[in-house]
């Protein structure tokens, strides 16, 4: 078992956003939440990752068995939980190439491994830009800063590529993609994939579903997961919505 | 994570240490028989005694600016020791003489005055609270013809030339801190660069308040004949006291045909603790003349500490060609408030200005950048650049531009820029959800920030710069 949240309550300023949540990812599993605006996604996939302007209630969070609650969100990042951000933000003045390298090294330290100078950092991350297919002049400009929207979704791909995290929540990262940059994220995600990787998809619409099969899908309905499926399950719900599951 | 962040910024101050040792001090306040007293006490000729009186008188007649965007405690003149200096036993010729509690607290600033363990490619003039107790490497600028030495020295043994040029470029009425400033200034430096020499070394003062109850007044003049180059940098810090301390230097700077002068400044006086008690007000006149043509004055400063600053370096470009520059970081924290910024008055054909202008502020602190472009009339074709960013960390802070731009006439261009970011908590969760500390997070990004500015400064000093930022902004180091 690589996640497992169990009963999990959360509060942001005193309003309940997640309500005795359950959830448990197998190694090797792709699971896909769906479900309408503020049922809570977002909010489960920071939770996970540790931002600290939620509060837990009750309920815990198990990585490898093991509770993550009181860790740092640095430290669940070495433990190899990644989140890829609906809204990837802008950080002036900070190269991309520079961010991307303090990234790795950080977590090559964790790992007891060598850190890598910027010359050998160059070949690791040449590497990667193929695999979503991203010119290097991106390394030198500046994080996200006057990138588009796809370009900053892919930019998020690319840092999950680097790190190889054991666990990836992407939340919302096909919203707002061209069909072309759709597929060749969708593509690179599929690369990344691996028996030994779990990934949870955050989504509003199925076509995402198209290119990347997931083995379940949930529906988040007021901070609950209230029904889950298989990848057909999604087609159901394109078609008759939300609203009939409520009943 | 907030609380992180607020261990982080609230760094305690590396340099608060006081030095205990035999001084002499003269009673506090603020007089004409005072002025008398200092004076004598320096045994100064009568052209000096005669500068200090007269900038008394007019410095009575002033009152204290209040334009600023700061809120200045009423600050009691009489209640300030005006001239505080180590004991010595007689006439320093070598620095065996000086008092080694004095040498040993410059050792601690990292600065060391001693023949074995000086720096090899900066000579040191270093200032303690009223008087300079050493130079290095005099002899072998004097070999170049370069006279690096204190202000006292300077006044009896080149009296000409600080008769010429005190109060040439900022005179003595230029405004009240000035005013008060020529009455009272103690020490400080002097060079002088013969032409067409390049100073071999950066020459540096660094400047320690010690006493308690002193303040510190101390005065820069340097002058830069036709041809010549010198690079010049200043460091400052002082003793955490609860009491508040005055410091209101001046600073003058002339550059003759062809001549360059850069100034670098690191301000670390103590700024006062958490609550905003305690620190040094810091009033400081700065001002450089382009005389010549094809001179250039470069003021790079980074401004970390005090608990006011009150500050704009600025350049007279009278020459042809002249160019004048200002490249600024100024970080505020805590109850901390900085009004800083230049001023370029284009009065030359041709002359050039860039201001580059880099506020931080985070905590309860106000910064504000506040900056005069003026272009005369008959300075045709001339040009500014200016560039003013602030950078806020927390909810608190505080940050305004006040840039005034005035041209008279219509071949010269003016191009202004401005920004305003913050360093939010998304930000910094982005960067931990990455792996990154925060301490190293909110270094990149500032080091980011910074960078135009820093790349501005001299090798040694550039290094502590960003340190000094790290230590103030981070956790884990110091």
């Amino acid at each position: 078992m690589i996640l497992k949240v169990q009963n999990l309550n959360v509060t942001v300023n005193d309003i309940k956003i997640l309500n005795d949540l359950n959830l448990e990812v197998k190694k090797g599993e792709i699971h896909a939440i769906m479900g309408p605006n503020g049922s809570g996604k977002s909010t489960l996939s920071k939770v996970i990752a540790g931002h600290p302007n939620y509060t837990i209630t009750s309920g815990d969070i198990l990585f490898e068995g093991k509770s993550i609650l009181e860790l740092e969100p640095e430290t669940r990042s070495h433990l190899g939980i990644f989140l890829a951000f609906q809204y990837p933000i802008e950080i002036p003045g900070v190269s991309n190439e520079d961010f991307l390298r303090l990234s790795y090294n950080a977590n090559q330290k964790f790992k007891n491994e060598k850190e890598v100078d910027p010359i050998e950092f160059f070949t690791i991350i040449t590497e990667k830009l193929k695999l979503v297919k991203m010119n290097p002049a991106f390394l030198s400009r500046n994080v996200n800063e006057g990138f588009s929207g796809g370009e900053k979704k892919r930019n998020e791909i690319l840092q999950m590529a680097l790190l190889d995290s054991k666990l990836s929540i992407l939340d919302e990262t096909d919203s707002g993609l061209d069909i072309d940059a759709l597929r060749t994220i969708s593509e690179g995600i599929n690369d990344l994939m691996n028996k030994d990787k779990s990934i949870i998809l955050i989504t509003h619409y199925q076509r995402l579903l198209d290119y990347i099969k997931p083995d379940y899908i949930h529906v988040m309905q007021k901070g609950q997961i209230i029904k889950t499926g298989n990848s057909e399950f999604a087609k159901e719900l394109e078609i008759k919505g939300y609203q009939w599951l409520n009943k | 994570m907030n609380k992180n962040l607020n261990t982080l910024i609230n760094e305690p101050y590396k340099y608060g240490f006081s030095t205990k040792i035999n001084k002499e001090t003269i009673a506090k306040g603020l007089n004409e028989n005072i002025i008398r007293l200092l004076s004598k006490k320096k045994k100064e000729p009568e052209f000096m005694l005669n500068f200090r009186l007269k900038a008394f008188k007019i410095w009575k007649q002033f009152i204290i600016p209040n334009w600023a965007q700061l809120t200045v405690p009423e600050i009691n003149y009489q209640d300030i020791v005006y001239y505080s200096a180590p004991k010595l036993k007689k006439k320093i010729d070598s620095l065996d003489e000086v008092d080694p509690e004095i040498l040993k607290t410059f050792e601690k600033l990292g600065i060391s005055l001693s023949e074995q363990k000086r720096l090899t490619n900066v000579a040191v003039d270093a200032v303690f609270d009223s008087v300079s107790v050493g130079t290095t490497y005099q002899k072998e600028l004097k070999e170049q013809g370069v006279i690096f030495c204190s202000f006292s020295e300077a006044i009896h043994e080149y009296p000409e030339l600080i008769q010429k040029f005190l109060g040439s470029v900022v005179p003595i009425g230029d405004n009240y801190f000035s005013a008060l400033n020529s009455a009272v200034f103690t020490d400080g430096s002097f060079c002088y660069i013969p032409k067409n020499t390049k100073c071999p070394l950066d020459l540096s003062t660094y400047f320690r308040i010690n006493d308690q109850q002193s303040g510190q007044f101390e005065r820069t003049l340097i002058i830069a004949e036709e041809g010549s180059y010198v690079s010049y940098l200043e460091g400052c810090t002082a003793p955490q006291y609860d009491k508040n301390q005055l410091h209101a230097a001046v600073v003058e700077l002339i550059a003759f045909d062809n001549a360059e002068i850069k100034y670098s400044t690191v301000q670390n006086w103590y700024a006062g603790n958490e609550q905003g008690k305690g620190g040094i007000y810091n009033f400081v006149t700065k001002r450089g003349l382009c005389s010549g043509i094809n001179s250039k004055i470069s003021w790079t400063q980074v401004e970390t500490g005090s608990s006011i600053t009150w500050k704009y370096p600025s350049c007279i470009l009278l020459g042809e060609n002249s160019i004048g520059e200002f490249y600024s970081v100024a970080l505020t924290n805590n109850f901390q408030q900085a009004d800083t910024g230049s001023k370029m008055v284009h009065i030359g054909l041709n002359t050039n200005s860039r201001i580059v202008s880099k506020g931080i502020s985070t905590g309860n602190s106000k910064n504000s950048y506040r900056g005069l472009v003026n272009i005369n009339r008959k300075a045709n074709n001339s040009r500014n650049y200016s560039q003013c960013d602030s950078l806020l960390i927390g909810n608190k802070s505080n940050a305004n531009t006040f840039p005034f731009i005035s041209v008279q006439n219509s071949t010269s261009k003016i191009e202004h820029e401005a920004s305003t970011s913050k360093i939010g908590e998304d930000q910094i969760f982005y960067f931990l959800q990455r792996g990154i500390s925060v301490e190293d997070a909110i270094g990149l990004m500032i080091s980011g920030f910074c960078k135009d500015v820093f790349t501005e400064l001299p090798l040694e000093f550039a290094a502590e710069a960003d340190r000094l930022l790290t230590l103030k902004l981070e956790g884990s180091i110091g």
